[in-house]
C-alpha cells in the first residue's frame, strides 16, 4: 500500500513539522510496517515557473521534424523580465497558454541539468516541460498546459503541481485490511499523533428510492449490501484531472481513463472496491446469485472461465455480466463510447471472495480488499463519491435514482476482563488506558466492574476475540514498554538419548574426515533410473508433490544417495579431488491411499482422530549416507596415496555403529546402486540397517562422479533406537598374554568373517581376540583358494597360561576350521 | 701358560712385577682415553680388558706364585683392572651421550613439511548453529521437540488458526502432496511442532524446536525452497509477553554476546495474538548505526529483522486441548539460515545447500 503523505495529511491534522520519517516510524510502531520511502520530485530543482506563450513560430527542419521557436513570458523569474526564447519540439499548445518552464540552472528528474544552448539555429534558454519530464506521469506525450487560472507568469510551480511529495509504502498485514486505504492510513496517523481525523467516508448521501436501476440479491449472505447509482451524459473522452492522475501514479496505479481512474481513486481513498458498468449495455435488472453448474464467463482480462457453484455472480437479462467483487465481464465493460455509467458499490462475503480469487487464480486490488474485509457501512458513501467525481470531471449528471439493497450487519461486541491487556502483555496498563485506547481505535466501550464490553467499529472485521482487543490496547501503549522477564522453566531432562547421539554421529564422521552437506529432498524418476533401481524396488514408491518447483523433480526422495552424488559431482566440477561427504536427513516413504483428516479446531482431537492423522503421514526415518571419492590417504612427501574404496565406507559404518555402542555384522549383498561384487549388507543382530560398498560403474557414470566412488546409506533411525547408551564396564585380565599366529588356506569364496568366527569358537574362552592380518592368493595356495593369516591372543582371567594350554586352544581352533571349512594350515 | 707347581716357588714372575703392571695399566688407560667413538672403545675393551688382554694373561700367572707373592701380585693386578674397567665405563657413558647428541642433530627434520594425508572433516554450520541454539534453551531447562517434515495439513494450518479461507494461507506458498485430497504438506514452518507438543505433553511446556521447513520460493541468493527455523513454545500459568521478551533477550545475548537485546514491532500471525516482529540489536554496531557509522551488517538500521513471535492465540490452545482459561503461552520463530547469514557473514544462501566442501569446512565441527 503506497500512501502519499500529502493525501494522508488531507484527513489527519498532523503538525506541519512532522517529518515523513517520524510518521513512518510511528505508523510502523502501530503495526503498519514501513516498506519503503519514496520522494518523487525531490531531485527537481528550480527555477521552475509558470510561463505564458507569447509567440510560436513553426520551423521545418532538414531531418523532417518541425520545431517551434517560442518566446515565453516568465515574469521576473529570469531576472530581466524579458521574454525567454525557447525551442520546443511539441505542438499540443498554443499562443496564450500557460505552461511550465524550467530555466537554465534547473534540474529535472534523472539529474537532467538545463542550460542555455544553441540548437536549430537559436539560443534556447530553458525548456517547456511535459508531464513526463516533470515526473508527474508516463503517458502524456505532449506539453503540460496549465489551466488559465493556474497563476501568473513567473510563479513557482512546485506547490502548484505538488511536484514534491513523499510516499510511504507500507507492508499491510492481512488483519489490517482497513489500512489498504488512505482513510485507514490517515486514521492510524491521527492516532499516532493524537490529532483530529476527518473521515472521508463521512458524507451526506441521498436517501434510497425506487427510481434507481433495479437490483435483486438472491444471496444476501454472499452479498449483504448492493448499492447502484447512475451517471448520465458522461463524456468518455474527458481527461482525468492532473491531481487525480498524480495521486494515482504516486499510489502505484496508472491513469487509464476518467471512469476507471475515478473508481480506482475512490477505492484508494475509502478502501471500498467499486465496479463500473456501461449502463447502456445492461438489459433488465441486475441480479446477484451463486453461479449454476456449467456456467461460464469471459472476464475483463479476456479469459473464458468455467464457474463454480460457490462463485458469486452478477447477472442481467443477458446472463452473467461479472464475477461479483472479483472481476467484471467483457459484455458490460466501460469503453471509450460509454456515456452512461452504472456504479456498483457492494459488500461481498470475504470468504467467498477468497475462494473465488484462489479458484480462478485472480489477484486484483479489488479482490485483495474484498477478501480481507471491507467496511460494509460505506457502500452508499463510496457510490456517491464516485458519482460526484464522474459528474464533476466527466460533465455528466447524477441520476436521482438511488438503489440500496440489503443492510450492513450489526457491529460485533466483545467482552473482556478489564485487566486482560495488563495480564497478557505483562505491561503496567491501567483500566483507564485500556478504555481510552479501545476508544481511540474506534470501539464504543462500555465498562463494568471487572469487565468491559467493546463494540467493534465496522471497518475492523478482524477484531473477533478478547486477545484481539489486547493487541489494540498494547500497540498504542507501545511494544517498547513490554518488560523483559525471564520465565523459569521446571527442571528439564536435557537432550533425549537419540538427540544426543545424533550429534555424536556427526562428530564421529567429521572426525573421520567427512564433510556434512544438506541437500534438497527433491528427486525425479530419472534419479532412480540413474541409481539402477529395479521396477519393484521399494525406493521407487515416493511421495509426489502436487506443485513441485521443477517438473523434473516432483518426488520426495526415499534415499539420500541422489542428493549426495549430485553434491559429489558438483564438488568435482569445482576442482575438488579427494572427497568425503556425509548427510543425515529424513527420507520419505508414503502410505499411498491414506488421507490425513481435517479435524475440528474447536476442541482437542480424540485419540482415534489423532491416531488416524498420524497414520496417514509417510514414514520419515532419519537416514545417514556418506561417500568417498579419490584418495582416502593422499600421496605426499611421505609416500604413496591410498585410493578410497569399498572397505573404507564399511569401516566408517562400523565406526558410526561403535559410536552408538553397536557392533555391525557385515555380509555380502548385491543391491543397486552398488557394485554387485563389492556391496555389503550391514546388520545389527538380524536387523538390516543399510548397505555399503563401491558404486556400480554405470551409476558413477550416470551421476558424473569419479570411478570407484564408494557410498553407504544407513537407517540411522533404527541405529539410534538400538543404540547402547549405557555400556557396561569390561572385566579384563592383567595376566600375560600369549600370542599365536595361524595361516589357513581356504576356498576363495569363504568370507573372512566366517573363518574368524570359527576360529573364535574353536579356540574357546581363553581366546581373547582373533585379528586377520594378511590375505594372500598365489601359486602356493592353489587354484581357487586363498590364505588368510590370523593373530590369536590368549589370556586367562586368573592365571598365566602354560604353553601347553595355549597350544591346545590353538589346535582346537585350527581343527574346527579344518572340519567346518576344509581349511589347511599353511606351514 | 704355567700350571700350578707346588715344588716351584718363585718369589717373582716378571709380568707381575710392579713395573709391568703399571705399564699395562697406563697403556690401557691411554687407549681408553684415545677411543673417539663407541666402536673404537669396543676394540680397546677387547684389547686391554678382554680375555686375551695382557693384564688378563698376567692375572693367570698369579696362581703360580708363592702365597705371599700371590697376595701382593693379586692386589696389584686387581687394582689395575679396576682402574681400567672404571675408565672404560666412564668413557662408554661419555661416548654414548656424544653419540646420542650426534644422532639428534642428524635426525633433524623440516617440520614445515605439510601433513595433509587425510581429508579435513566438518559438520554443517546449520547443524551446529541449531545445536548451539538448542543448548541455550536446554540450559534453562527447556527440552528439544521434533516433528515430521511431511506434515498433516491440519497441523500445519488449521490447528494454528489458519482456516481453509484464511488469507494468511496465501502468505506461505506451500508444497502440497499429490493428491491434495490427502491433506499432506511439506511443513511451511516449525509451528506444527507446537501443536504436536501441546497434543502430546501436559503443561507446563517449555520446548524449542529447530528444524527444516519448505516453501515454494525460487532459489536465489536470499531465498531457498528449503530453509531452517527454530521455534520456541512456552505454555504455563501466568505467562505474558514480558516472559517472551525476557526469553528472546536472553536468546539474543547468548548467541550474539552481552548487551544484545531485542525489540518488538506489532505484526500479525494467525497463531499468536498479540503478535510481534522481533528485531535484534545489531551485534556489530550495537544499535548505534547510523548515529556513528553506516553499519554493513544492519545496513545502517541499528537493528536486524530476526523473526516473529507473540502470545499463543487461545484458539490454538483450544484446538490443541489446552485449557485456555488456566494457561497462556508464547511462541516465537526465527530463521536459522538467516541467523547464520548475518552472524557469520554468509552472503549467498545457496552456499548452504550446494554442499561445496569449502563452505562447511570453514565452520569446523562446533559453532
Amino acid at each position: 500500500m503506497k500512501a502519499p503523505v500529502s493525501w494522508i495529511r488531507e484527513y489527519a491534522d498532523l503538525p506541519v513539522d512532522v517529518s515523513t520519517e517520524d510518521l513512518a516510524a510511528r505508523l510502523t510502531a502501530l503495526g503498519l510496517k514501513l516498506e519503503a520511502l519514496e520522494r518523487p520530485g525531490h531531485d527537481i530543482t528550480g527555477p521552475l515557473v509558470i510561463g505564458r506563450v507569447l509567440t510560436m513560430e513553426p520551423e521545418p527542419q532538414k531531418n523532417g521534424k518541425t520545431i517551434n521557436w517560442c518566446t515565453v513570458d516568465v515574469g521576473d523569474a529570469n531576472g530581466t523580465g524579458e521574454p525567454q526564447g525557447i525551442v520546443c519540439g511539441a505542438h499540443n499548445f498554443a499562443v496564450g497558454d500557460l505552461v511550465v518552464v524550467v530555466l537554465p540552472g534547473g534540474v529535472l528528474p534523472g539529474n537532467f541539468e538545463i542550460s542555455a544552448r544553441k540548437t536549430y539555429g537559436h539560443l534556447s534558454a530553458g525548456m517547456i516541460c511535459s508531464t513526463k519530464e516533470l515526473g508527474l506521469g508516463e503517458d502524456h506525450a505532449g506539453i503540460l498546459v496549465l489551466p488559465a487560472d493556474a497563476g501568473e507568469p513567473g510563479d513557482d510551480v512546485f506547490d502548484l503541481l505538488d511536484l514534491r511529495d513523499e510516499v510511504i509504502e507500507f507492508e499491510i498485514n492481512p488483519d489490517r485490511a482497513y489500512a489498504l486505504s488512505l482513510r485507514g492510513v490517515a486514521r492510524e496517523a491521527a492516532l499516532a499523533y493524537d490529532v483530529a481525523f476527518h473521515d472521508p467516508a463521512e458524507r451526506k448521501t441521498p436517501a434510497p428510492n425506487d427510481e434507481g436501476h433495479p437490483v435483486v440479491v438472491d444471496d444476501p449472505e454472499g452479498c449483504p449490501v448492493f448499492v447502484a447509482r447512475t451517471v448520465s451524459g458522461f463524456d468518455p473522452t474527458a481527461p482525468t484531472p492532473d491531481w487525480m492522475a498524480r495521486r494515482l501514479l504516486l499510489s502505484g496505479q496508472r491513469s487509464i481513463s476518467l471512469a476507471v481512474d475515478v473508481t480506482n481513486y475512490v477505492m484508494l481513498e475509502l478502501g471500498r472496491p467499486i465496479h463500473g458498468y456501461d449502463a447502456d449495455k445492461l438489459s433488465g435488472p441486475i441480479r446477484v446469485r451463486r453461479a449454476a453448474e456449467g456456467e461460464r464467463l469471459t472476464t475483463l482480462d479476456g479469459t473464458d472461465r468455467a464457474l463454480s457453484t460457490e462463485d458469486l455472480v452478477v447477472t442481467d437479462d443477458s446472463g452473467i455480466i461479472g464475477l461479483g467483487g472479483v472481476m467484471g465481464g467483457e459484455k458490460t465493460e466501460m469503453s471509450e463510447t460509454t456515456t452512461r455509467v452504472l456504479i456498483e458499490a457492494a459488500h461481498w462475503d470475504a470468504a467467498s471472495m477468497f475462494r473465488t480469487g484462489r479458484r480462478h487464480r485472480l489477484t486484483s486490488e479489488a479482490g485483495k480488499r474484498n477478501e480481507r474485509g471491507v467496511d460494509p457501512t460505506i457502500c452508499e458513501a463510496a457510490a456517491d463519491r464516485v458519482a460526484e467525481l464522474l459528474a464533476e470531471h466527466g460533465g455528466g449528471t447524477v441520476d436521482p435514482g438511488v438503489t440500496v439493497v440489503g443492510q450492513a450487519p450489526t457491529p460485533r461486541t466483545i467482552t473482556i476482563p478489564i485487566d486482560l491487556p495488563a495480564r497478557v502483555t505483562g505491561m503496567n496498563i491501567a483500566s483507564d488506558t485500556t478504555i481510552t485506547n479501545l476508544r481511540a481505535v474506534g470501539c464504543e466501550v462500555d465498562p463494568a466492574a471487572d469487565t468491559l464490553t467493546a463494540t467493534v467499529p465496522m471497518w475492523r472485521p478482524d477484531l473477533h476475540d478478547p486477545f484481539d482487543l489486547v493487541e489494540e490496547v498494547a500497540r498504542i501503549v507501545g511494544y517498547e514498554d513490554v518488560p523483559s522477564v525471564l520465565p523459569s522453566a521446571p527442571s528439564g531432562r536435557g537432550l533425549t538419548p537419540a538427540q544426543a547421539m545424533r550429534r555424536r554421529v556427526g562428530r564421529t564422521l567429521a572426525g573421520e574426515g567427512y564433510v556434512e552437506v544438506l541437500s534438497f529432498p527433491f528427486v525425479g524418476e530419472a534419479d532412480f533410473d540413474r541409481l539402477g533401481l529395479e521396477a519393484g524396488d521399494t525406493r521407487r514408491t515416493a511421495l509426489r508433490l502436487a506443485n513441485p518447483l521443477s517438473t523434473e523433480e516432483p518426488l520426495m526422495t526415499t534415499t539420500l544417495l541422489p542428493g549426495l552424488l549430485r553434491t559429489v559431482a558438483r564438488n568435482v566440477s569445482r576442482g575438488a579431488a579427494d572427497l568425503a561427504l556425509f548427510e543425515a536427513s529424513p527420507v520419505t516413504f508414503p502410505h499411498p491411499g491414506e488421507a490425513a483428516p481435517i479435524l475440528p479446531v474447536d476442541r482437542r482431537p480424540t485419540d482415534d482422530e489423532w491416531t488416524a492423522l498420524n497414520r496417514a503421514l509417510p514414514d520419515q526415518p532419519l537416514h545417514l549416507a556418506f561417500s568417498l571419492s579419490g584418495d582416502r590417504d593422499r600421496a605426499g612427501w611421505w609416500g604413496n596415496g591410498r585410493p578410497a574404496g569399498w572397505s573404507d565406507v564399511i569401516e566408517t559404518a562400523r565406526r558410526v555403529a561403535a559410536t552408538l555402542g553397536l557392533e555391525l555384522t557385515v555380509r555380502s549383498a548385491s543391491v543397486a546402486p552398488w557394485h554387485p561384487g563389492r556391496c555389503a549388507e550391514l546388520l545389527v543382530g538380524e536387523t538390516s540397517v543399510g548397505h555399503a560398498g563401491e558404486l556400480h560403474p554405470t551409476v558413477c557414470r550416470a551421476f558424473g562422479v569419479p570411478a570407484r566412488t564408494s557410498v553407504a546409506e544407513l537407517d540411522l533411525e533404527t541405529l539410534l533406537q538400538r543404540a547402547e547408551t549405557t555400556p557396561t564396564a569390561p572385566a579384563f585380565s592383567t595376566y600375560p598374554v600369549a600370542k599365536e599366529d595361524v595361516a589357513l588356506v581356504v576356498a576363495e569364496d569363504l568370507p573372512a568373517e566366517a573363518l574368524a568366527a570359527t576360529l573364535r569358537e574353536g579356540a574357546g574362552p581363553l581366546c581373547e581376540s582373533v585379528r586377520l592380518f594378511d590375505v594372500y592368493t598365489g601359486a602356493q595356495t592353489g587354484e581357487g583358494r586363498k590364505s588368510l593369516a590370523f593373530a590369536l591372543r590368549f589370556r586367562a582371567p586368573d592365571r598365566t597360561l602354560t604353553e601347553k594350554e595355549t597350544a591346545t586352544a590353538r589346535a582346537a581352533a585350527v581343527a574346527l576350521a579344518e572340519q567346518r571349512h576344509g581349511a589347511q594350515q599353511r606351514s | 701358560m704355567s700350571g700350578p707347581n707346588s715344588e716351584y716357588d718363585p718369589v717373582q714372575v716378571t709380568p707381575l712385577d710392579e713395573e709391568h703392571v703399571n705399564a699395562m695399566r697406563e697403556e690401557a688407560l691411554a687407549a681408553i682415553a684415545a677411543a673417539t667413538d663407541l666402536e673404537a672403545l669396543k676394540r680397546v675393551r677387547a684389547e686391554h680388558a678382554g680375555d686375551r688382554s695382557p693384564i688378563a694373561l698376567a692375572n693367570r700367572e698369579i696362581g703360580a706364585l708363592p702365597p705371599q707373592a700371590r697376595k701382593d701380585a693379586g692386589q696389584r693386578v686387581g687394582q689395575a683392572r679396576g682402574l681400567i674397567n672404571q675408565a672404560l665405563a666412564q668413557r662408554q657413558a661419555e661416548l654414548e651421550i656424544e653419540a646420542e647428541a650426534r644422532m639428534l642433530v642428524e635426525e633433524t627434520v623440516d617440520v614445515t613439511l605439510p601433513w595433509d594425508r587425510a581429508t579435513q572433516g566438518a559438520r554443517h554450520p546449520i547443524t551446529t548453529l541449531s545445536e548451539r541454539i538448542a543448548d541455550v534453551f536446554v540450559a534453562m531447562g527447556w527440552e528439544v521437540a521434533e516433528g515430521p517434515l511431511v506434515e498433516a495439513e491440519w497441523l500445519n494450518f488449521d490447528a494454528l488458526n489458519l482456516g481453509p479461507d484464511h488469507p494468511a494461507r496465501t502468505m506461505q506458498d506451500t508444497f502440497w502432496a499429490d493428491p491434495p485430497e490427502d491433506h499432506l504438506v511439506l511443513r511451511t514452518h516449525t509451528s506444527p511442532v507446537q501443536a504436536r507438543t501441546m497434543l502430546t505433553r501436559e503443561p507446563p511446556i517449555y520446548v524449542v524446536c529447530p528444524g527444516r521447513v519448505f516453501r515454494t520460493d525460487e532459489y536465489d541468493a536470499t531465498h531457498s525452497p528449503m530453509f531452517h527455523q527454530v521455534e520456541g513454545l512456552v505454555i504455563d500459568e501466568g505467562i505474558s509477553m514480558a516472559h517472551l521478551k525476557g526469553t528472546l533477550d536472553h536468546f539474543a545475548e547468548s548467541i550474539f554476546g552481552p548487551g544484545i537485546d531485542t525489540r518488538f514491532r506489532p505484526s500479525y500471525f494467525p497463531f499468536t495474538e498479540p503478535s510481534a516482529e522481533v528485531d535484534l540489536r545489531c551485534f556489530v554496531c550495537r544499535g548505534l548505526s547510523p548515529a556513528v557509522d553506516d553499519c554493513r551488517t544492519c545496513k545502517g538500521e541499528g537493528w536486524i529483522e530476526w523473526g516473529g513471535c507473540g502470545v499463543v492465540n487461545p484458539r490454538v490452545l483450544t484446538a490443541c486441548g489446552v485449557d485456555s482459561d488456566r494457561y497462556t503461552g508464547f511462541a516465537f520463530g526465527m530463521g536459522i539460515d538467516r541467523t547464520l547469514m548475518f552472524r557469520h557473514g554468509v552472503a549467498d544462501m545457496r552456499d548452504m545447500f550446494e554442499g561445496d566442501v569449502r563452505f562447511s569446512t570453514a565452520f569446523g565441527s562446533e559453532l
